[in-house]
């Protein structure tokens, strides 16, 4: 256990280790937990039971958090439909739609960075005989708009682009892509999961047909996220990738998880409410964060647009420094590395090669994700680790020392096995 | 009835759930043995000779694009043939840092016939590096051999 702490201003400076990694995932606000806490003791019901109240107070609570997902992106309850997570939403939205709209066409435009949930799900589509279009990324990390309108063509059925990576949390032009596939009769699902809750997001002024979303990115549970199927102009049909009693207006069956649902609801709320606040200071401290390292350290870069970016995060190489080799030096700060040895197979991020940086810059990254409890007196410790880290590592690094004198580490003949 | 009461009253108010004691640190877990720690805390023999003296060997294996670069760097006394000197940089994981300050730490002060004798499995064994990374032990073993290479190179040895 950390410090007890008693009121808020009892702060100690910091207190170890620093969790910065909420990108991966988010710490169970306590205001969450508290609103779960009864569906996890006393309100046992299933939301579906119809004939007494302990079934009741269940789908009245299940209800409840229906409004407050959908109000976080600006739809309505009808059109959320609550599923294990992301990953099932994304391939949800992606089969159901290919598999609803078979007869309109047999084309899918999506995007090389997306989670690969949505890269997965559209490779298991092209195994049935759909065509997909993967999308490059431009430096920053954003599609060019303009290639979205060549690649879509008559027998496109589906946009999929997501509003946030999870890597490099550059955002993709959803209202413009929205807006186009509109303006097509294109649907357009969008994997709002980074997104939702960090930033502006509203399903009718962005246009989106479809959207996914997850509890756990946003201090809620994990194990249940949602999906937003928009229910008229137009009308956006699924097929039910999961048969069994008919939940979900047959959309997704089985028991609802009601406490999960309870705690993103929950989740949802709190994150509209604190939304912009939230949003200024988490800026405030990555701003802060970047301007320690980029003044101590030289040969560092942030990977990915800095304007259209998630406020909590920060993605940088620090070059001539191997990623893993950093983390181990920082094993009381909880970062993540887009190294290849932090992978579980040997190769480095996709995501960072998609924006064309070499894989050597690519081993070299690291990802900051601030979030909701992280507090200045952390960012600081943070900076400072890394700094006397990155400097420790350099003495070690011949690419470092080769650089300085002047060598070209391009035109180096390199003994690679 | 409230139920979670009791257990809310000593939730900590501002670092709930992770403050367990356990880190988990990038996308899979990662153990290191106390060997590797010190090795990548207080690497031995860390430092750069004159390459072009004909004293010096320098072995420089591994590629940037590989995550891996191993520079290691002997002086051996041509009468002895004992390699007097090791120095090292690399660029690379903790293991691959690991794997090169202790190549440094064995081959000094022996004779080079010797330290070619020096196989990447005794690294792995001594370090207890895990399979996925045997390839650190192999480079440093690479290192090596490219350093006496070298050195004999210039000695006209080979």
């Amino acid at each position: 256990m950390g410090a007890v702490l008693s009121k808020d201003e009892a702060r100690p400076a910091v207190a170890l280790p620093i969790y910065m990694d909420n990108q991966a995932t988010t710490p169970l606000d306590p205001r969450v937990l508290e609103a779960m806490m009864p569906y996890l003791t006393t309100k046992y019901g299933n939301a579906a039971s119809r004939n007494h109240s302990f079934g009741w107070e269940a789908e009245q609570a299940v209800d409840a958090a229906r409004e407050q997902v959908a109000g976080l992106i600006g739809g309505t309850a009808k059109e959320i439909i609550f599923t294990s997570g992301a990953t099932e939403s994304d391939n949800l939205a992606i089969k159901g739609i290919a598999e609803m709209y078979r007869e309109r066409g047999d084309h899918i435009v999506t995007q090389v960075t997306e989670h690969k949930a949505v890269l997965d799900a559209c490779k298991r589509l092209e195994k049935q005989g759909w065509r997909v279009t993967y999308l490059p990324v431009q430096a920053d990390g954003r599609i060019d708009p303009g290639e979205l309108e060549r690649a879509l063509e008559a027998k496109t059925v589906l946009v999929t682009i997501m509003a946030a990576n999870n890597e490099i949390g550059v955002l993709q032009p959803v209202r413009e892509i929205g807006r186009m596939c509109r303006e097509r009769g294109v649907l357009f699902h969008t994997d709002a999961v980074q997104a939702a809750g960090k930033m502006a997001l509203n399903v009718s002024e962005d246009f989106v047909d479809a959207a996914s979303i997850s509890a756990h990115k946003i201090y809620g549970p994990k194990g249940v996220g949602a999906l937003y199927v928009r229910r008229r102009n137009p009308r956006v049909q699924i097929a039910a990738q999961i048969d069994g009693g008919g939940h979900e207006r047959g959309m997704r069956s089985g028991t609802l998880n009601v406490a999960g649902i309870v705690g993103m609801g929950k989740a949802c709320a709190l994150a509209q409410e604190e939304l912009e606040r939230e949003g200024r200071r988490l800026e405030g401290l990555r701003d802060r964060l970047k301007a320690r390292l980029e003044a101590e350290l030289d040969y560092v870069r942030v990977n990915g647009s800095m304007e259209h970016r998630l406020p909590g995060n920060l993605n940088m190489s620090f070059v001539y420094v191997e990623g893993e080799s950093l983390l181990m030096g920082m094993n009381d700060v909880a970062v993540s590395s887009g190294s290849a040895c932090t992978s579980a197979t040997l190769e480095p991020s996709y995501v960072l090669k998609a924006l064309g940086l070499g894989d050597d810059v690519a081993h070299s990254s690291i990802r900051f994700g601030l979030g909701r409890f992280n507090a200045e007196a952390e960012v600081d410790y943070v900076a400072a680790k890394v700094i006397e880290v990155v400097r420790h590592l350099r003495e070690l690094s011949p690419l470092y020392e080769m650089v300085q004198e002047g060598v070209d580490l391009s035109k180096v003949e390199w003994q690679a096995k | 009835m409230r139920a979670g009461a009791a257990g809310l009253a000593v939730w900590p108010r501002w670092r709930p759930v992770h403050d367990n004691g356990e880190l988990k640190s990038g996308e899979t877990t990662m153990a290191y043995s106390e060997k590797v720690v010190d090795h990548y805390n207080n690497p031995r023999n860390v430092g750069t000779l004159d390459k072009n003296s004909a004293e010096v060997g320098t072995g420089l294996v591994g590629a940037p694009e590989c995550g891996d670069v191993m520079r290691l760097q002997i002086r051996v006394n041509a009468e002895t043939q004992v390699i007097e000197e090791a120095k090292f940089k690399t660029f690379g994981c903790g293991s691959a840092i690991a794997s090169s300050s202790l190549a440094t730490e064995w081959i000094q002060g022996r004779t080079i016939d010797d330290a070619l004798s020096i196989k990447n499995t005794d690294i792995v064994k001594e370090l207890s590096l895990p399979p996925v990374k045997i390839h650190c032990s192999v480079l440093a073993e690479d290192a090596i051999r490219a350093a006496i290479g070298d050195w004999r190179k210039k000695n006209g040895a080979e």
